[in-house]
């Protein structure tokens, strides 16, 4: 049992991304996946428990090991890592397709009142954002949808873990309005 | 030579608006339409005065703008008053200002999880000659690039007329200054807006410390921040992210 646990530890160690318990499981063939899973869960509380450097995190659909956030400014230190962030249009283009995929450009346009053809070209190459396909529509636009590399670089388990958008329910608010004008209209005109 | 940085990489028309109705702490459900379409006109001027690429979204809004005004002035009939037949002309705007500051929000969450390779890493990095990121304590907020165009306007028209282009000794170049500027970064880690005008009182040299700073905020090396509206604004290293 023990060792069963060690060698699921060892196999994500080694892997470079995420680890889903179906690959696990590739590996581990004759244990069972839900003993798998059980094992996994038992492996993330020791690491949250043990509050050590780092954890074992549920990422991305899989399991990975990752240092823990509250300690990114010491590795920060340690290392020149040029990683270059996103800029602010990027950011927006990404929020629009993350809660609206697959999103259209016309879409992503319209919400943001700018053309945003090269956020969508930035976010396409470093493969945050994919093309789903294209809509059933006249014009046939190409859909957007978000990567699993999304997932892994905003430390998301799948995309229900997106907190919802706030503020949902103002906006109902001028739609409520013109509804009751509607209503006057009706009125009168019987 | 005429530099100019494209604004649209930044922020849009969009965020001009939610700058202004902010700045003036405007209730967005009862938008003043005449006072934003001003304020919103003169920052096209200022931008334009500053030699920023004006993408054509922000015209676009701008005569928007003016349409729901004239709609707003048009007087209206008794009768029509009292079943409100009219629509609110603002009421497109607004849905859309609500719509876009929900994704905006959305935007700025995602922003502040943890993120791979500036929060949380994997295994196996190279370890670099890493050299100390920014300061944690940032109590003050990232500024909008507008409010740094009403900062370098504001300093520039102080200087009254324009006088004649002297021929310069040495030839200035967007280049020199935004090595400039990263030079004095490196040795001091933080500028304030004075400390970089402090030896211009060159209206070209101005206008290319403006630009330079767009520049070097655009990829990302630098973040400017201000404490409060028309404060001083501080100029540092973006962190090794």
């Amino acid at each position: 049992m023990e060792e069963t646990k060690a060698i699921i530890e060892a196999i994500i160690f080694a892997s470079e991304s995420p680890l889903t318990v179906d690959k696990i499981r590739e590996v581990l063939n004759e244990v069972d996946k839900s003993e798998i899973s059980r094992l996994v869960q038992e492996l993330v509380r020791e690491y949250e428990e043990k509050r050590g450097g780092f954890i074992l995190q549920e990422v991305a659909g899989g399991l990975h090991f990752r240092t823990r956030p509250d300690l990114g400014l010491w590795i920060n230190k340690l290392m020149k890592v040029k990683q270059s962030m996103l800029s602010k249009a990027a950011m927006e283009t990404l929020a629009v397709i993350a809660y609206r995929q697959p999103a259209v450009k016309s879409e992503i346009d319209r919400i943001r009142g700018v053309d945003s053809g090269s956020s969508l070209k930035g976010l396409l190459e470093k493969k945050i954002v994919r093309i789903m396909g294209r809509k059933d529509v006249p014009g046939k636009p190409i859909m957007y949808g978000t990567t699993k590399r999304f997932l892994e670089i905003f430390s998301l388990k799948d995309l229900s873990e997106l907190p919802t958008l706030k503020e949902m329910n103002e906006l109902q608010d001028p739609a409520g309005e013109s509804g009751t004008q509607t209503l006057l209209i009706e009125e009168t005109e019987m | 030579m005429e530099y100019e940085v494209k604004l649209d990489i930044f922020e849009g028309p969009l965020d001009l608006l939610l700058y202004l109705i902010k700045k003036n702490e405007i209730d967005i459900y009862d938008i003043p339409i005449a006072l934003i379409t001003e304020q919103y006109l003169k920052h096209l001027e200022m931008m334009k005065y500053l030699n920023l690429d004006i993408a054509g979204d922000y015209l676009l809004l701008a005569s928007t703008l003016v349409h729901i005004k004239s709609r707003m002035l048009l007087p209206v009939d008794e009768s029509e008053r009292e079943t409100e037949d009219e629509p609110d002309p603002r009421a497109e705007l607004v849905r859309q200002l609500l719509d876009y500051q929900v994704f905006k929000e959305a935007a700025q969450q995602l922003e502040k999880r943890p993120i791979l390779e500036r929060d949380v890493f994997r295994r196996g990095l190279h370890t670099g000659n890493g050299t100390a990121g920014i300061s944690e304590d940032e109590i003050s907020a990232e500024i909008s690039v507008f409010a740094l165009v009403e900062a370098f306007y504001r300093i520039i028209t102080q200087l009254g007329e324009p006088e004649f282009m002297e021929i310069d000794v040495e030839k200035l170049s967007l280049t020199d200054r935004i090595n400039e500027i990263m030079e004095s970064l490196a040795e001091k880690r933080e500028l304030t807006f004075d400390d970089l005008l402090r030896d211009s009182r060159d209206r070209r040299m101005i206008l290319y410390t403006f630009l330079a700073i767009l520049e070097l905020m655009k990829l990302r090396m630098i973040r400017a921040h201000q404490a409060s509206p028309f404060g001083m604004i501080r100029i540092i290293l973006a962190a090794e992210e």
